[in-house]
């Protein structure tokens, strides 16, 4: 049980400001509008006016407690872009009316392994921005909401001229692809690539690796998404798990593959696909046990590795990037009372390829 | 032309079925080519996967086989175009005889990985016959498959490095594990696992010998110099040592959970695994993505790491642990090895064993 302290604190006899949020109530997940205090801005803090924040999958399962972990009421919401509308008095980096963004992190300890080599998001007390509980005993909550009180060191700036609503999915997605290309050393120009699944994630997986130059195969359970993924997404090929032969012609010829698949799925045939020293990147949180066969493995010297979204340091560079490259997501933006059905869109993978919320201009704080 | 002379013959054990008995069997060694070494076998250890190929375990085997792959022998003779090597040099062959020098791996020093690589037996050779292993009087390998044992290294304790040893080393070095201080894991105690914690403590790591019981407890930490011991039935133990583990070699060669280990290990660590297993391991995703973790697995190691292997084994005076047998005792050697009753590798005293006689 937690209980938050509402009592008047020592230079708060001003009213505490107030922001809506679309939260869920309850397991059936569904959002509705709900108002709740922030934090005043303390010397580290970032308050932020929300512009746009993109919907994940996650957020789904959060929402309905499928994870087993959910406090309500809870607004999601980690792919958050906005404006920044106050600094606290320590912070430098940025600047009122300057366009940031949040991920899925608020906090860590700053005192770990992890926290001192730039993998803060693998600290083991780490904060997430919504159902997690913060460092003054209250609740954090997320992005589909009018503003956000953020530390500085979990702000980041988006690069000028970026759209914020292009750039919003790049704060999960696009992270949760670029982090373990990066640091498995898979960014050089001229490898090949795998994308198994292609929703949000995938999509961004695509995009972002034809922009290091790779060459893109997605691998898909069907035929229905072909012409998407070698027409508008970029790919350079396209491979049905099921057609025997063309997985045969495959076989040993990927540098990697990033596997978005979020229920359990077999992974020999896409393990056989990998070269010597390739690595099978998994990105989807299953709760069923995957399978493989050691000689598999061992006799390619493969690699079955995870990543989970990636550092500040990296999802700097991650933006830089895709300026550079003039890397666009493929959004479909609504409105915040569209939230819902939304996301129940997403949860049948109706969406090309991501949803952003258009909080600002749903007004919900008036 | 030139082949009037009678073929010079070799006399080695072989297995004729699956039941893997091995009994006496003459055969035809190819004339030294201009890049061959002709050798005449010292000793060879036994690896828990000779038993596996001379049962047809894998499914793929051919008899008569010879097998071993762990060999030390003298050199006889060499081709025109081996300058490596000179008759009277201790060296050593492991398990690869041929690859296809035209692939990536090849040219890369990954042999090992060569989808062309021939096996030193239980294969064919370019030149179409079957390869037979080092439980025979005598081999020719080409040079490149042939490593210098270096001086003052006594043959059979070199024998097991020649498979069990860079199996260790190998992904240690590839992963970039050998700097000193690092804290390894390594689970199952046979030929490969005493190899890991002898290997690890040469290189100034912290040892933990992970296994199911308590028996090897004494000899883990007193004759082999591990560290610490783990019984994984232990709970408390386990919880306690939680994410502390920057990698563990796994050798068990049968069907255990993985989950218990994965856990041990720290933000990137690395389940390394060796044992040929043939029914499907499991894992949950969360346990993988969460930490960053890697499940791979390695299989021995290029002739580049062997050399370096062997090197770095004399440098730090590393000493197998072996049993010496003499070859008629094959068979039972092989089925004291089926019930892990070793300490820690056979080794074959071939030359002593007078087979060509």
């Amino acid at each position: 049980m937690q209980f938050f302290d509402q009592r008047p604190k020592m230079g708060s006899l001003e009213t505490e400001r107030k922001t809506t949020g679309w939260a869920a109530r309850d397991p059936s997940g569904i959002l509705s509008p709900y108002t709740y205090s922030l934090r005043n801005t303390g010397p580290e803090d970032v308050f932020i006016k929300v512009i746009c924040c993109g919907i994940c999958h996650t957020d789904i399962h959060q929402a309905k407690n499928d994870l087993g972990m959910s406090n309500y009421p809870m607004v999601p919401g980690h792919e958050v872009v906005g404006e920044v509308v106050e600094v606290g008095s320590d912070v430098a980096k940025f600047a009122a009316g300057e366009i940031v963004g949040v991920g899925l992190l608020v906090g860590c300890c700053r005192n770990c392994r992890p926290c001192d080599t730039d993998r803060e998001q693998y600290c083991a007390k780490k904060i997430y921005s919504y159902n997690d509980v913060y460092t003054d005993g209250n609740p954090t909550r997320g992005g589909f909401a009018g503003s956000m009180v953020v530390d500085q060191k979990f702000v980041v700036k988006i690069p000028d001229g970026m759209a914020p609503e292009q750039v919003a999915p790049l704060l999960c997605a696009g992270i949760t692809v670029y982090s373990p290309l990066n640091h498995f050393g898979l960014t050089a120009s001229g490898l090949s690539g795998g994308v198994l699944g292609l929703g949000g994630v995938g999509h961004m997986g695509v995009k972002i690796a034809k922009a290091m130059g790779h060459h893109v195969t997605v691998i898909s359970s069907s035929d229905k998404k072909k012409v998407e993924a070698l027409e508008h997404l970029g790919a350079d090929e396209y491979l049905v798990s099921s057609n025997v032969e063309g997985m045969q012609k495959a076989v040993e010829s990927l540098d990697y593959i990033i596997d978005t698949v979020p229920v359990f799925h077999p992974l020999e045939p896409y393990l056989s696909l990998l070269r010597h020293d390739g690595k099978l990147i998994l990105m989807g949180v299953i709760n069923t046990p995957l399978q493989f066969l050691t000689p598999t493995v061992l006799l390619g010297r493969k690699e079955i590795t995870g990543s989970f979204i990636g550092s500040m340091k990296e999802t700097e560079e991650m933006l830089a990037f895709c300026k550079e490259k003039d890397l666009k997501s493929m959004i479909e933006v609504v409105k915040m009372d569209y939230i819902n059905t939304a996301m129940a869109r997403v949860a049948k993978n109706d969406v090309r390829y991501r949803f952003v919320v258009d909080v600002a201009g749903s007004k919900i704080d008036q």
